[in-house]
């Protein structure tokens, strides 16, 4: 019989084996994906069921904070947004039904206490246990994101404004947005069918389209136009002085470039930035500047690459980077008429692609950018051409107000030089007090723009109307950098970005400089 | 018996060395046993369980009044087995206790295991006082198997028999609640390991037709078990012990085979008649596609187990409780949640362990019956453990039965500590020469 004990005993040490090994499969081999199965609530129930860090605005307004669920549930905490739709793109939501979205995504783990440093902050943490949560201070303020929302009204468009040399967001604001205590409540039902009516609705309130959308930036792009202009040395406040003119020719062959309500425009740098001259960036884009510095160019300021943003999901701005072999110089096409042959680079300008070059060097063609990337380049030229990273979370504290951690102003990247960057804030200075940015002007402050009005070219017409810049005190510099675009409305015509996107800018750079503003009105009040 | 099966002659024990390793591993395992208590509750709400120091004193009588059990009653017995099922008995009393606390009403779970526990500690000593010579336990083989038979068939009848959770294995007799059918598992062991004592010779030399009735009998109460009390563990427990107990006995492995065969007919004949063989067999395969059904309790498991990890949540910060019926046949998802992989491993070693000294058990002794008893006993919790943690890590379809000395149950832990008993009674026969007290 011992033989058959033996072997019973091998028998059995098989069975536990095989036990060991599928233990294994199940807790370390299988279990990344166990853990994240959709049908596991663990992670979820972990989540709601202790209380997160509030999120709260520069000024001191709380944007979202944990509430005790009422009732018998198995979440235990319930997040309330005060603000409502207000901030309800830069916040986003937490959601037991639909996940999480916004900085309420990005910052998790900083909010639910999850950071290292923030379990850790000393040896004796290890014995007690301390509310780990973070807190988040943003950037925004919510004085100023009201102004935005109140200029902005009921029409789809956004509204960026940006702290130009640290990249601090002020105010970042779209409509349609919506209401974020809808998708956080208890009611798993009404949570579905109101996320369900959100992402139905053809408007995509779900979107924060000031980063996420892109939109042909038509005029205002000429500020990038202008830049590599002076940036390739070709051009300079002086010269060349381009003739007046209703319409532009490119080359090698192409439909021509007309203006704004067929005018005829023409004269040197400040002259044709401050009407929008199409036919003068037209041909300072396809003629004097090139395709190679053009590019360059629009990707020191940020086009073709993801913005590096602390709120998920930005998406990348785009200028077009292929306009085939060069042909030949300017004036094989125009003989002695060409004010240049070679560029001062020594590139030979006409390339196969020039008349698309003459088209995108005015923000048209293939062309699309951000409202947040628009904001950036007036902010780049504000800023001595250096292009701040943007971010809205300023720092995270804990419970009792020690600092977890604090975002430092960063680098993103080198959009012109100081000499360039000081040639297009003047122009744009003057574009504001004597140009198609009128509306934007705001006295007592410098104020700098560039409008935009972006053809759809659709029947009837329709147009994006757009404005970005800048406001500072007079004699420091600028603090603020704006962009506003008003989208195409159905009925209202070819909006211009003068007429209705700049008074919405000045209405958010009133808001911002306020206390400043009530200074200079009354200088010898109190004190 | 050929020469080979002659058995090695045992160490002949007088001294008291068993007891002194005995004695050590007691100590370590109380003191892995009161740490757990106070860290599941350190970890749960960050301070001292209120009761550590009654815990601590009831452990440590507990523990040491076992311990001078053996040393009284069997000096030369094995020194492992007791520590181990200590420290198994232990273990699941903290996660019982710790699953009890997120429950309403669940402190009553912890203080009827404490209950029980002291039960099966009594049964212990009593099973010891009550057989000081083993093979006197053949002598009674016809009357336990005819018990064995009536307490399985306990449950059926009306009046007393109650249904719970789909199983109609519960007997209530006025306040007692018991599982008649864990009592029958010793009975039919013992009366299996006499029985084959017997007329294994007739069997090993021809088979007739009429040496197949015994297996037939058994596999024939087997479905019964499972058909009329859907109890699909005991029902595979019963059988294979029996199947076991036959090869071992005769030495022909045709008789696995035939088992084996009759296993596998009898599971495809149930999975096509019954649902609730089929809802099992589907849970097993995938449980993910019926979630909100047959496959909860399984996939809830999984979920469990991979959240624990190499080392676990720590005891007290998983949240085990989500797998319905943890403390008693999921209990091992619960110390896999909580003890990660190594903590579900060492559950699987304590059974090897006990597994690997009844066996050797088996192997020393001198007399067949004790041989079979030995068999049948070590089956008995080896194969139990591995259906019920084989079901509930998916290896195999699940099959409710309590993990022994680990998953809450009276009934289940009386019996456990009764077969401890015996084999403690076995392994001390043989180490110790023939006993005086048989003059």
């Amino acid at each position: 019989m011992n033989r058959r004990i033996r072997q019973l005993g091998i028998g059995m040490l098989v069975l536990y084996v095989l036990l060991f090994a599928q233990l294994n499969r199940v807790q370390l081999v299988n279990s990344q994906e166990l853990r994240t199965d959709p049908l596991n609530v663990r992670p979820l129930l972990r989540e709601f069921g202790r209380p997160r860090g509030e999120i709260r605005s520069a000024d001191g307004v709380v944007l979202a904070r944990s509430v005790a669920a009422a009732g018998d549930s198995d979440i235990d905490y319930v997040r309330q947004y005060p603000t409502g739709e207000r901030f309800a793109h830069i916040v986003g939501f937490q959601s037991f039904n639909q996940g999480s979205f916004g900085l309420e995504r990005s910052f998790n783990d900083e909010l639910a206490g999850e950071r290292f440093t923030q379990q850790f902050q000393s040896p004796a943490d290890l014995f007690r246990d301390r509310d780990s949560t973070g807190s988040l201070v943003l950037t925004v303020r919510d004085d100023v994101q009201q102004a935005a929302v109140t200029a902005l009204g009921p029409r789809r468009g956004s509204v960026v404004a940006l702290n130009p040399s640290t990249g601090e967001i002020v105010a970042m604001w779209t409509y349609p947005s919506f209401d974020p205590n809808l998708l956080s409540g208890l009611d798993g039902p009404a949570v579905n069918a109101a996320y369900e009516v959100l992402s139905n609705n053809p408007d995509q309130p779900l979107l924060a389209k000031s980063f996420r959308e892109v939109f042909f930036p038509g005029s205002t792009f000429k500020i990038v136009t202008a830049a590599a202009g002076v940036e390739s040395g070709s051009v300079s406040p002086t010269t060349p002085v381009f003739g007046e003119s209703e319409e532009y020719q490119p080359l090698p062959s192409g439909s021509p470039i007309r203006n704004f309500a067929d005018t005829e425009c023409g004269g040197d740098l400040r002259e044709v930035l401050r009407v929008s001259c199409n036919t003068a960036f037209a041909e300072m884009g396809a003629e004097w500047i090139g395709p190679q510095i053009m590019v360059s160019t629009a990707e020191n300021f940020g086009f073709n690459d993801t913005v590096p943003f602390d709120v998920p999901g930005a998406v990348a701005s785009r200028f077009p980077t292929d306009y085939g072999k060069f042909l030949a110089d300017v004036e094989y096409y125009r003989g002695d008429q060409a004010a240049s042959a070679a560029l001062p680079n020594g590139e030979t300008p006409i390339h196969e692609g020039s008349a698309i070059l003459a088209q995108t060097a005015i923000g048209q063609n293939d062309v699309a950018s951000t409202p947040l990337q628009m904001a950036m380049v007036a902010a780049a030229v504000a800023n001595q051409g250096v292009l701040m990273v943007p971010h809205v979370v300023a720092e995270v504290t804990a419970a009792d107000g020690t600092r977890y951690a604090t975002t430092e102003p960063e680098v993103w990247r080198i959009a012109a030089s100081p000499q360039v960057a000081e040639v297009l804030r003047e122009a744009m200075i003057h574009v504001v007090a004597n140009g198609t940015a009128r509306n934007m002007a705001v006295p007592g402050l410098v104020v700098g723009g560039k409008t935009g009005t972006a053809q759809l070219g659709t029947d009837p017409p329709n147009s994006h109307a757009w404005v970005v810049g800048f406001a500072g005190r007079p004699g420091s510099a600028a603090t603020l950098a704006v962009a506003v675009i008003v989208e195409a409305q159905p009925g209202a015509g070819e909006q211009t970005g003068g007429r209705v996107a700049a008074p919405i800018a000045r209405a958010v750079i009133e808001a911002a400089f306020q206390t400043e503003l009530q200074q200079q009105l009354s200088p010898n009040d109190g004190a | 018996m050929t020469a080979a099966e002659l058995p090695s002659k045992p160490p002949v024990v007088s001294s008291l060395r068993p007891r002194r390793v005995e004695l050590g591993l007691v100590v370590m395992v109380s003191v892995v046993v009161v740490s757990a208590y106070g860290l599941a509750s350190l970890g749960r709400n960050a301070e001292l369980p209120a009761d550590i120091r009654p815990f601590l004193a009831g452990t440590l009588g507990l523990f040491f009044f076992i311990h001078i059990a053996v040393r009284r009653l069997a000096f030369a017995a094995d020194p492992v087995l007791v520590p181990t099922a200590l420290l198994l008995n232990g273990i699941g009393y903290v996660m019982i206790a710790r699953l009890g606390s997120d429950v309403e009403g669940g402190g009553d779970l912890a203080g009827l295991q404490s209950l029980w526990t002291g039960v099966g500690v009594a049964a212990f000593v009593i099973t010891l006082v009550l057989v000081p010579r083993a093979r006197e336990l053949a002598g009674y083989r016809y009357l336990l198997g005819l018990a064995g038979i009536a307490l399985l068939a306990l449950p059926l009848v009306p009046g007393i028999g109650v249904d719970i959770r789909g199983a109609r294995i519960w007997v209530s007799l006025g306040p007692v609640n018991f599982q008649p059918g864990e009592f029958a598992k010793i009975a039919l062991a013992i009366f299996f390991a006499g029985y084959l004592v017997e007329s294994r010779e007739l069997i090993r030399n021809r088979i007739e037709l009429r040496d197949l009735a015994p297996i037939a009998v058994a596999w024939v109460a087997s479905v019964g078990i499972m058909v009329f009390e859907r109890d699909l563990g005991s029902s595979l427990l019963f059988f294979a012990l029996f199947v076991v107990l036959m090869w071992v006995a005769t030495e022909r492995s045709s008789f696995l085979a035939l088992g084996l065969f009759l296993f596998v007919g009898g599971a495809i004949v149930s999975w096509r008649l019954f649902d609730h063989v089929q809802t099992r067999f589907d849970a097993w395969l995938d449980p993910f596609s019926d979630f909100g059904g047959g496959g909860y309790q399984i996939a809830q498991a999984s979920f469990s187990l991979a959240e624990g990890g190499l080392t676990g949540t720590g005891l007290g910060r998983g949240d085990p409780d989500r797998v319905p019926i943890a403390e008693s046949d999921f209990i091992f998802s619960a110390i896999g949640e909580e003890m990660g992989l190594a903590g579900s491993t060492a559950i699987l070693m304590a059974f090897v362990v006990i597994v690997g000294s009844g066996l050797r058990i088996a192997i020393r002794a001198t007399r067949p019956f004790e041989k079979l008893l030995a068999v049948g006993l070590t089956t008995l919790i080896g194969l139990q453990a591995f259906i019920i943690i084989g079901g509930v890590i998916r290896l195999v379809p699940l099959t409710g039965i309590t993990l022994p000395f680990v998953s809450y149950g009276g009934s289940a832990l009386v019996t456990n500590y009764i077969v401890l008993a015996l084999l403690i009674r076995l392994s001390h026969e043989q180490r110790a020469g023939p006993p005086e007290t048989a003059r």
